[in-house]
């Protein structure tokens, strides 16, 4: 068994080389004098750095997409809040053939999603901007949402609630009064993944977003000009940083649902 | 006591809003895809007679045939490698982890909180002419002359394609390989399976969950793949993803783009559902 675990620990190890080379280049390239993506690279610089601060198309994409972010993940994550609570705390006819409806948009390529919304806005002759996106952001963040929520009302005491509406409390006032502070962590977790498919989801937006591009939009464009590359590079290795605190936050929220339940359970 | 009983009523109130969301945004639109892949249209107007030209030409023009294999090609074969790597990391993790399991499943997720479009684009940089493999190659003095044969094809979309897919599959297979009640595994051994035996016997069929999770997760997703092949794939590795964009943009040709979208729709939902009842068929019999 020791030598099986041995070369299977090789083979774990090689591949986390595989996952990390990509992600390896970025600040490499970012803090790299040379305007040439290749190697071998030149002395360490943070030009491209700087040149970000003058970029005015990429203020204003990162403007678009943060707010395309924030709007499409609390929409999303309100669709979430109410199918999950419908969920968890019913039963109902048609309940499982339902859930599976509201999960579909993780089982359709987004590609096929834009499109269609594309044909219906086009149809409809509504002009392409950030609400159209936002639309269709919502859509794919709702299951996802639905889904974290769903733990999260799961993980409830049903006698809390019970002892609010004994105590004469309504049923809206046990939600807004008690049901909600006590899923917050679930909430805020639902936000950050909702924000952090928002910030990278490209598909969608490419075909919705019209003159306002979001920030995958304007990346796209930049790779057909080599001499905006390395700017790029700067830019993705401010993302990767930005991804792991938002990463850290999603982690120690998750830890707190954990710990809501353990206090439960004492 | 708080009744858990049927309760259509209150139900249906909470899921009024997101089920009218979902049908407006995406029923809908679906639908309308349907109706605008039988119509037919001559540069900017739109001739709604119904026709089933549009499908004539996706199953019968050599190219579009030949989008739809390579598509399938590359999202299988992403599939297939996808889970020879994440197998046997979430089977080290699960068994092997010990109290560190969660740091390993983090430290496999880290990479993949870069943009997905720079992580891609990365995979050009790797495999091109002047690129980190070719260099590095060279300095080893291995190759004279740098490889072409790795960029702008289909191998350079499967391999971006399998990195970019990996961890999600590793997950899934995790959680699986998690679930298994260790006492069973005594219990094999106890009853004389050696190690191979009870991989094969014990262990591996009873992640086959996961293992069709990770499949549907990966495979849905690629076929789509619109990005990677556009970056890395130069013209002998376009998926029907591309194609469909062409046809909205500067093809002019939106219905025919709507019917190639519906024929990967259906594609995609036939081989899932085959992916789905193969389990079903196999939880059966064990």
């Amino acid at each position: 068994m020791g030598s099986d675990a041995k070369y299977l620990r090789l083979f774990v190890i090689i591949s986390l080389v595989f996952f990390y080379l990509p992600a390896l280049l970025l600040p490499i390239f970012a803090f790299n004098e040379s305007q040439v993506i290749a190697f071998p690279i030149g002395g360490f610089s943070l030009r491209w750095f700087k040149a970000l601060l003058l970029e005015t198309t990429l203020h204003q994409a990162l403007g678009n997409s943060l707010y395309i972010a924030v709007v499409s993940s609390i929409l999303g994550t309100f669709l979430g809040v109410l199918t999950a609570r419908a969920y968890s705390r019913y039963d109902f006819s048609g309940k499982k053939a339902s859930l599976s409806f509201i999960l579909t948009p993780l089982v359709i390529p987004e590609l096929i999603i834009g499109v269609a919304l594309l044909i219906v806005l086009i149809q409809l002759g509504l002009p392409l901007n950030l609400y159209t996106v936002i639309l269709g952001h919502t859509l794919l963040i709702m299951p996802f949402s639905t889904l974290v929520m769903m733990s999260a009302f799961n993980n409830l005491d049903r006698s809390i609630e019970e002892a609010s509406l004994d105590l004469g409390e309504t049923s809206i006032g046990t939600f807004r009064r008690i049901i909600l502070p006590m899923v917050s962590p679930g909430l805020i977790a639902s936000f950050i993944i909702g924000f952090t498919i928002s910030l990278d989801e490209f598909m969608i937006a490419f075909f919705l977003s019209g003159t306002q591009p979001t920030l995958p939009v304007y990346i796209w464009a930049q790779f057909r000009f080599p001499v905006k590359l390395p700017g790029v590079m700067a830019l993705g290795t401010l993302l990767i940083l930005f991804s792991l605190l938002l990463l850290s936050l999603s982690e120690y929220f998750r830890r707190q649902i954990l710990k809501s339940k353990i206090t439960e359970v004492i | 006591m708080i009744e858990t009983s049927i309760n259509n009523g209150k139900a249906w109130r909470l899921l009024g809003g997101p089920f009218a969301f979902a049908m407006l945004l995406l029923v809908a639109p679906l639908l309308l895809m349907l109706t605008l892949s039988f119509w037919t249209q001559d540069y900017l107007t739109l001739d709604k007679t119904f026709t089933l030209n549009n499908y004539k030409e996706a199953f019968t023009e050599p190219i579009y045939l030949m989008l739809f294999k390579r598509s399938l090609f590359i999202a299988l074969s992403v599939t297939f490698l996808t889970l020879l790597i994440a197998f046997p990391i979430a089977y080290y993790i699960s068994f092997y982890g010990g109290k560190k399991k969660t740091l390993w499943i983090f430290l496999i997720t880290i990479p993949f909180w870069t943009s997905y479009l720079l992580r891609m684009f990365l995979w050009k940089v790797i495999l091109g002419y002047n690129g980190v493999f070719n260099s590095f190659l060279s300095w080893l003095e291995l190759i004279k002359e740098p490889l072409t044969a790795i960029l702008y094809n289909a191998n350079a979309v499967i391999i971006a394609l399998t990195h970019g897919w990996a961890p999600f599959a590793i997950l899934p297979i995790f959680v699986s390989l998690e679930k298994i009640d260790r006492s069973i595994l005594e219990a094999s051994r106890d009853l004389g399976d050696g190690p191979i035996q009870q991989f094969f016997r014990v262990i591996l069929p009873l992640s086959i969950p996961g293992v069709v999770a990770a499949s549907l997760i990966v495979f849905i997703p690629t076929i789509g793949e619109y990005i990677t092949p556009k970056l890395v794939g130069g013209t002998d590795g376009l998926m029907i993803a591309n194609m469909i964009q062409v046809q909205f943009s500067k093809a002019n040709n939106a219905p025919l783009g709507a019917a190639l979208s519906v024929s990967s729709l259906i594609i995609v939902t036939v081989i899932s559902l085959i992916f789905v009842f193969a389990n079903r068929h196999f939880l059966r019999k064990y």
